[in-house]
């Protein structure tokens, strides 16, 4: 028996094995939908054991199980909002990225407004003040003095 | 008047920062303060066959330390903590915490246990669901089942007396 | 021994700042000569003595001298020699020396290039610098002196934090303490100008190439920091909103509005209780800065080891330093008589309108950083500000900014007309909201941002271009326009880099999160990553697994990216080395996750296609080169030559 075909056989095999396993490399998460929507919630989200990392970039352990977490709440069927509530109430509003509007931020959301605004008023008080300032009229005794001293130093 | 405006909100500011300076801006508190423990069903650790829940504890003050073989600084209370279950009454739960390397029974053979039972979180889930970060965090629980104190970090024969002590006392133990 | 020189130096510097600071200012006061003739030389010898303590410590840290504690905490023999040196300023106590020295450099620069200047002046401003300069040295000799002995000496150093041992680490921290640090000039000319009571015209044209020339640094700082975070972290991100990085652009924002203010008041005499309030509001967002990263009031990636004690210090520092010289201006405040009038519209009116804007987006950063520790401080629990709110209020804030960046160059001095303005520009606003919306409709739907941010930059560059036709109509040459106006508009041209930049990466980047067996691929944005496994790699002081992607497109293939994940040997600590591919209109970006399998065969990996992301940096060096450019205008040179000792006018004559 000739060993030649079969070992021809048995390289191809081997050659093309691994393009058989080779393939489109798959998602992290299961599904590519849920993953997508996971990434972005939790760029908005804060990394509880990290001095300040989001829970997307960070590498601890404890940030993988609540990304992992997340996913399995996406999958059941949660929607953003019901996911966020889950981890407020067990890690309080420190968990969040973007503040919640409440009282307790108001002065927070509507700071920005408030400040352009008072510039805003600034901006046209001063307007209206310079724009009635008239130009101080040339004292001729000084200009005359200033003359002399120009001479002078020649 | 207004030339003293930012002189003023400079003070201002500079109070905040004086407070600050005290303040740890990594101390989250808990939003279970006031609520009820959340419920879980765990096995325990070294016995097969039995299983822990809060409910087991309705109608005693209890305290549940958050725990693993693998964390230095549980090791550093653990003195404490046994010392604490001979001399007073009020059971200490220890949830173990992603004990992963399964070290949690024999640890507690060589060393001794001050727990009243060992729950095992192998998965970590009952660990997010009282918002624990990390080890070891300490839970004190009334006789209905509300959460009343958390402690983060080791519990010191100081931290003890003034932290855990008044609020045992408060609950009626 | 050399540490103990270095030390000994320090306290030498010390008492040199002493001289600096009390001598002259008595002097200046009492009008006596002598005295404010102390100010250069006390200058120029502490600036001597602190760059002997740097030297002093830098050596320490080249010879791994680990019986230096600061050394063995920060460094390790196997540390590649240039991260050796740059460690000298890697720690909090190293960080304020070079603080330090970058002081004394700009209080000596001032000292040498102020001949022209009046000498009271002069010893005011190097005297209230070297008050500065007493603060941060006996900071340094109490609490944190870089030259403390470690007894017995460490047989090896706890290593520098990888994240460090980046070429980032030599360049980012000088150049932005030459801006933050350099902002202390415009401080002690408006403090100088308070004292003397003498706030004119002249002053800010003595203070305007000082200022600018620091504002440049700073930017150029602040650039490579987010240029390097970009490359070091593997997130892909370029800007957090950490509290480190907006203690460096407070200041950048207030700098900002200091040098479109001296302007005005250069040229016009206006403005100048603004001006001086913002130049002491720019120094003091400096040492808020320093503040806020060394005390531990705020969480953050980039602060330093956090002290309470220290953070105490300095405190007291600022309410001395921030405090003084706010009484001063309300005292003072009064007697600074205002410029002329001038009308809506007017170029006047336009820079108000900027810096208003410029100071609202500043009150914004300001209070989003310092709202977590406000609502703490009142014991109303502990929330997080992060980028959702900073990107949701930044930038609709400067969008009027942009705006206006076009209208102001072109509007004319003390009055202008409405309709004028508009006849001039109507044809470049309708160019750049259609290019908005063109080029947002074709890339990827309509995107309302997306169109703002085009729009935007190309009203910018429209106007820029704009400002060159109108200067050179009526037969004027090239080699007329100053260097001040090329500054003015490479500048406002880099913004519009910048922005165009910015806005095609937010809103135009993709990436993918894959496992990635050997021979596995994935496509994103028209290329191809083949993953080609990974090899065991030594480094100087880390071991690291060296993965291999080939990037294809159309079946060709393109190139090969190393992305790495290195375990540092002293400190054990893992780190993504991310393989970025850097082109003008697009960056491709790879990151090793974890490995998913025991023999590491396979692993996470991240994909990013970046587009236009290093438009973001290139806007930025324009800005920077147009900041430099404009400083060295001739008509702050020639005030220089023009008084040139009087001497040799008359000898010639």
């Amino acid at each position: 028996m000739s060993w030649k075909p079969v070992s021809w056989f048995l390289c191809l095999a081997l050659a093309l094995a691994p393009a058989a396993w080779a393939a489109e490399a798959q998602s992290i998460g299961a599904d590519p939908v849920i993953e997508q929507r996971m990434i972005k919630l939790s760029e908005e989200l804060r990394c509880l054991v990290c001095q300040n990392e989001s829970l997307a970039g960070s590498h601890a352990e404890l940030a993988e199980d609540l990304r992992e977490e997340i996913r399995v709440q996406m999958k059941a069927g949660k929607d953003d909002k019901e996911v966020i509530n889950y981890l407020t109430t067990r890690y309080g509003d420190f968990v969040l990225y973007r503040p919640p509007f409440k009282p307790l931020t108001l002065l927070l959301w509507f700071g920005p407004a408030l400040f352009l605004a008072l510039g805003a008023g600034i901006w046209y008080f001063t307007l209206n003040k310079r724009r009635n300032l008239k130009e101080t009229p040339i004292d001729e005794k000084q200009l005359a003095a200033a003359a002399h001293l120009l001479e002078d130093n020649k | 008047m207004k030339r003293w405006i930012p002189l003023i909100l400079f003070l201002v500011l500079v109070g905040f920062f004086a407070k600050g300076l005290f303040l740890n801006p990594r101390e989250v508190p808990s939003p279970f303060i006031g609520k009820s423990a959340p419920d879980f069903t765990l096995p325990v650790v070294g016995d097969a066959n039995a299983t822990f829940s809060p409910a087991d504890m309705k109608g005693k003050v209890w305290v549940m330390n958050v725990w693993a073989p693998w964390c230095v600084s549980c090791r550093q209370e653990h003195g404490l903590l046994m010392a604490l279950a001979q001399s007073q009454t009020t059971p200490i739960v220890g949830l173990n915490w992603k004990d992963k390397q399964r070290e949690a029974e024999q640890l507690l053979a060589q060393q001794g246990s001050p727990y009243f039972a060992v729950p095992d979180d192998l998965s970590g889930k009952v660990g997010i669901d009282y918002g624990v970060t990390g080890t070891p965090e300490t839970y004190v629980i009334d006789q209905a089942g509300i959460v009343r104190m958390k402690h983060v970090g080791p519990i010191s024969p100081d931290i003890w007396k003034e932290k855990f002590e008044p609020k045992l006392k408060e609950l009626g133990v | 021994m050399i540490p103990e020189l270095g030390h000994f130096a320090l306290i030498v510097a010390l008492l040199l700042a002493l001289t600096q600071a009390i001598l002259p200012l008595i002097g200046a006061q009492r009008g006596n000569l002598t005295l404010m003739a102390v100010a250069r030389p006390a200058a120029q010898g502490q600036f001597i003595f602190v760059v002997i303590a740097f030297i002093c410590l830098a050596y320490s840290f080249l010879v791994n001298d680990f019986s230096v504690e600061n050394v063995a905490r920060n460094s390790f023999s196997q540390l590649p020699e240039v991260y050796r040196f740059t460690a000298t300023w890697g720690s909090h106590e190293g960080s304020l020396l070079l603080w330090v020295v970058i002081l004394a450099f700009w209080t000596t620069a001032v000292s040498v290039f102020s001949r022209h200047l009046p000498d009271d002046m002069v010893a005011r401003v190097l005297g209230v610098m070297g008050l500065i300069s007493v603060g941060f040295l006996a900071f340094l000799l109490t609490t944190s002196n870089p030259f403390d002995r470690l007894l017995p000496a460490a047989a090896d150093g706890r290593d520098m934090n990888p994240l460090l041992q980046d070429w980032g680490m030599i360049i980012h921290p000088p150049m932005l303490y030459m801006g933050y640090v350099g902002f202390a000039v415009a401080f002690a000319f408006a403090i100088a100008a308070l004292l003397s009571g003498r706030l004119d015209a002249a002053w800010a044209r003595w203070s305007r190439p000082w200022t600018t020339v620091a504002w440049a640094f700073l930017t150029l700082g602040i650039a490579l920091g987010s240029w390097w975070a970009y490359r070091e972290l593997g997130w892909g991100g370029w800007w957090f909103w950490d509290p480190t990085e907006n203690a460096s652009f407070m200041p950048w924002i207030a700098g900002t509005a200091l040098i479109h203010s001296l302007a005005v008041t250069e040229k016009r005499g206006a403005f100048k209780a603004w001006t001086v309030l913002l130049a002491l509001v720019a120094f003091s967002l400096s040492l808020l800065g320093t503040f806020l990263v060394r005390s531990g009031v705020l969480s953050s990636v980039h602060a330093f080891a956090t002290d309470p004690a220290r953070g105490a210090f300095i405190l007291g520092f600022l309410v001395l330093v921030i405090g003084g010289s706010l009484v001063l201006y309300a005292w003072r405040a009064p007697k600074m008589l205002s410029g002329g009038g001038f009308t809506w519209f007017s170029r006047e009116a336009l820079l108000l309108g900027n810096n208003v804007i410029l100071l609202a987006a500043l009150g914004a950063v300001l209070l989003g950083t310092l709202y977590p520790l406000l609502i703490d401080a009142l014991g109303m629990g502990k929330i997080s500000v992060g980028p959702p709110y900073f990107n949701a209020v930044f930038v609709p804030l400067m969008a009027p900014a942009l705006f206006l960046m076009g209208i102001g160059p072109l509007a004319r001095w003390k009055e202008a007309s409405l309709p004028d303005m508009v006849s001039r520009l109507k044809w470049a606003l309708a160019i750049s909201v259609a290019t908005g919306i063109l080029l947002s409709l074709t890339l990827d739907g309509f995107k309302p941002w997306a169109t703002f941010g085009f729009a935007m930059a190309m009203w910018i560059l429209l106007t820029v271009l704009i400002g060159f036709r109108e200067r050179l109509k009526n037969g004027a040459r090239w080699s007329s326009l100053t260097r001040s106006f090329w500054g003015m508009q490479l500048a406002h041209f880099g913004m519009a880099v910048g922005v165009a930049g910015i806005t095609v990466v937010a809103n135009y980047q993709v990436e993918r999160d894959v496992r990635m067996n050997i021979g596995d691929h994935t496509e994103l944005a028209g290329y191809t990553f083949t993953f080609r496994g990974t090899t065991e790699h030594q480094g100087p002081n880390y071991r690291a697994a060296r993965g291999t992607v080939e990037v294809s497109k159309n079946g060709k293939m393109l190139y090969m990216l190393h992305p790495e994940k290195r375990i540092y040997n002293a400190s054990g600590m893992p780190m993504t080395e991310a393989a970025v591919r850097p082109v003008l209109f697009d960056d491709i970006y790879v990151a090793l996750g974890e490995p998913l399998d025991e023999e590491a065969k396979t692993w996470a990996v991240r994909v990013f296609h970046k587009p236009f992301i290093n438009w973001l940096w290139i806007g930025a060096l324009f800005m920077v080169i147009g900041g430099f450019l404009a400083a060295s205008d001739r008509r702050y040179r020639i005030a220089v030559k023009a008084t040139a000792p009087t001497g040799a006018a008359t000898q010639g004559a």
